[in-house]
């Protein structure tokens, strides 16, 4: 379990827990849950355009990424926040259909990049992944405090010089940076559960910001870190364990946060 | 003459398959319009995405064990839509996590039966079909109880239009008037259970979607009357879905040997229409970034 190619993934994985922690902060925060599950199913048609033409296919989850940051910010003029990542999604996955009827030899392809598979990574998509934790991390470290600020109070956060458009569009391209490292290994649909689970737990367990952070990074990381092992174990897929241990924490949290009221 | 059928190809309407996919389709386009005008007003998208991907548990457990699938969508994404309704969460931010853990449990289940499901020796196509649709591949058997279900969904709107409506505007302002504010959200939960399903059937879980907010959205931003949205809506939906098939069986011809998908054509009108919508309708521009609370 610890040998060979499995040392592969347990590095990537746990450079996912934990830019998908800090990253998850800021979604819960912001209530940007909806946003968090669509860049990376938005993402998942530019894997399959890539495959059509040949290129790179983290590449195309990166170009894919992008035009996902684009598209919402865009329909955000438009319409209301939640109604404009709906459409993203729905304009994304039609083309991704469209790119799949075009490949006949795809579809275990999609499950893996549905669902996940941390089981097969390879040497050379070490680099990749590592550099692009390292400019996710980064940037959510500058942006931690005006982010804060803007949460809890977006007249304070514009007196600061942080107007808010600008930190949305920011806090998307983090989004977007941590989907696009994070999809190939946990895939589209569970990206979202491990960005949303361990933070929505720790934000019952602890007021302090901070603190609050550091909580949701050990929740993710032992998240991953027990699915891949649960997964090992019992060849079941990934996913289904990252949805059930994040639903778990999450029931934890409320359970206990119950308790305290008491 | 020759253009009419250069549009409509022969043979178009005496095809059994697309005969059941413009019917299937047709219901499932009013359904979800009229279900996602409220579901836009309540601002509840989120929701109704997230019961549309979590129903795909129900029909990979149904293609699992060879039952209908219209059943397991429909079984699953009601249970869910009444835990949403029952757990009764009233501040909005935790109404978005609880909608993303179960989401979250939901897809982690449709992983594994699916997985379970390729490893009992069945095509792995079946991923593919349960996620994006495959409309020209629903059995004509299926169109009774498709058409009892958009039916009981519309009645059940239609019973309680001007209460839903007025508690979809302003929730505090139907209970002051002594609306039933949570039997209005459980109703509508439920409708928008059976309008989910039915478009997950049709054009798969995940662009149901497309239909469900698409033409709703697209009327909400030009009609100035609910009415006349829920009008609209229909309309936008009901021709999307229909183009939609046209264009798909067009599309044998152009490309020789294999179509296009019919997802994709629907979903391409739809938004064409919301962005002919947003041309036509000078509805006072909005804030269009919402505060996170």
């Amino acid at each position: 379990m610890f040998t060979g190619f499995m040392s592969n993934t347990w590095i990537v994985a746990t450079l996912v827990g934990v830019v998908a922690g800090m990253v998850g902060f800021f979604v819960v925060l912001r209530r940007a849950a909806f946003a968090a599950h669509v860049l990376p199913l938005g993402a998942f048609p530019g894997a399959a355009a890539a495959s059509v033409l040949g290129v790179s296919e983290l590449a195309g989850i990166g170009v894919f990424c992008g035009l996902g940051v684009l598209g919402i910010s865009q329909l955000q003029r438009w319409d209301r926040r939640e109604v404009a990542t709906a459409l993203w999604l729905a304009v994304a996955l039609a083309l991704g259909t469209l790119f799949l009827s075009m490949t006949s030899e795809y579809s275990q392809g999609v499950y893996a990049l549905l669902f996940g598979e941390v089981l097969g990574v390879s040497s050379h998509a070490l680099a990749p992944v590592a550099v692009s934790s390292a400019v996710a991390i980064g940037m959510t470290a500058l942006l931690f405090r005006p982010l804060l600020l803007d949460s809890l109070s977006p007249e304070l956060a514009e007196a600061a010089g942080a107007p808010s458009r600008r930190l949305e569009l920011a806090f998307l391209t983090v989004l977007a940076l941590a989907t696009a490292m994070t999809l190939p290994v946990v895939g589209a649909l569970m990206v979202f559960s491990l960005m949303v689970g361990p933070a929505s737990a720790a934000r019952l367990l602890t007021d302090r910001p901070r603190v609050a952070l550091a909580l949701t990074i050990g929740l993710a990381l032992a998240t991953v870190w027990g699915s891949i092992a649960l997964s090992y174990l019992t060849d079941w897929p990934v996913g289904f364990f990252i949805g059930a241990l994040a639903a778990l924490s999450y029931a934890g949290g409320r359970m206990r946060a119950a308790r305290q009221a008491r | 003459m020759h253009l009419l059928e250069l549009i409509v190809p022969p043979g178009f309407l005496a095809n059994g398959p697309v005969h059941t996919a413009l019917i299937v389709g047709a219901g499932a386009a009013v359904v979800s319009a009229i279900v996602g005008v409220f579901t836009v007003m309540r601002g509840q998208s989120f929701a109704g995405h997230a019961l549309a991907d979590v129903s795909s548990a129900g029909g990979s457990a149904a293609f699992l064990l060879g039952l209908n699938p219209l059943l397991g969508f429909l079984g699953v994404a009601a249970l869910a839509a009444g835990g949403m309704e029952w757990a009764d969460v009233r501040d909005a931010r935790e109404r978005d996590l609880v909608t993303g853990v179960m989401l979250g449990v939901g897809l982690g289940l449709t992983a594994l039966l699916l997985y379970l499901g390729t490893i009992r020796g069945s095509t792995s196509g079946a991923a593919i079909a349960i996620l994006f649709g495959s409309m020209f591949t629903i059995p004509a058997s299926l169109i009774p109880l498709a058409l009892t279900v958009a039916g009981v969904a519309l009645v059940a709107i239609a019973a309680i239009y001007r209460p839903l409506l007025l508690s979809s505007l302003s929730a505090d302002l139907a209970q002051a008037q002594g609306a039933r504010v949570r039997r209005m959200g459980l109703v509508h939960a439920l409708a928008l259970a059976l309008a989910v399903s039915l478009a997950a059937m049709t054009v798969g879980a995940i662009l149901s979607t497309a239909l469900l907010i698409g033409p709703a959205a697209a009327a909400l931003r030009f009609a100035d009357r609910p009415g006349r949205a829920l009008g609209w809506a229909v309309a936008i939906g009901w021709a999307a879905t229909w183009g939609g098939i046209l264009l798909a069986y067009d599309s044998f011809y152009w490309t020789p040997g294999h179509g296009w998908p019919v997802s994709f054509f629907i979903v391409v009108l739809i938004f064409i229409g919301y962005l002919l919508a947003g041309l036509a309708g000078r509805r006072p521009a909005r804030q269009g970034l919402e505060r996170p609370a």
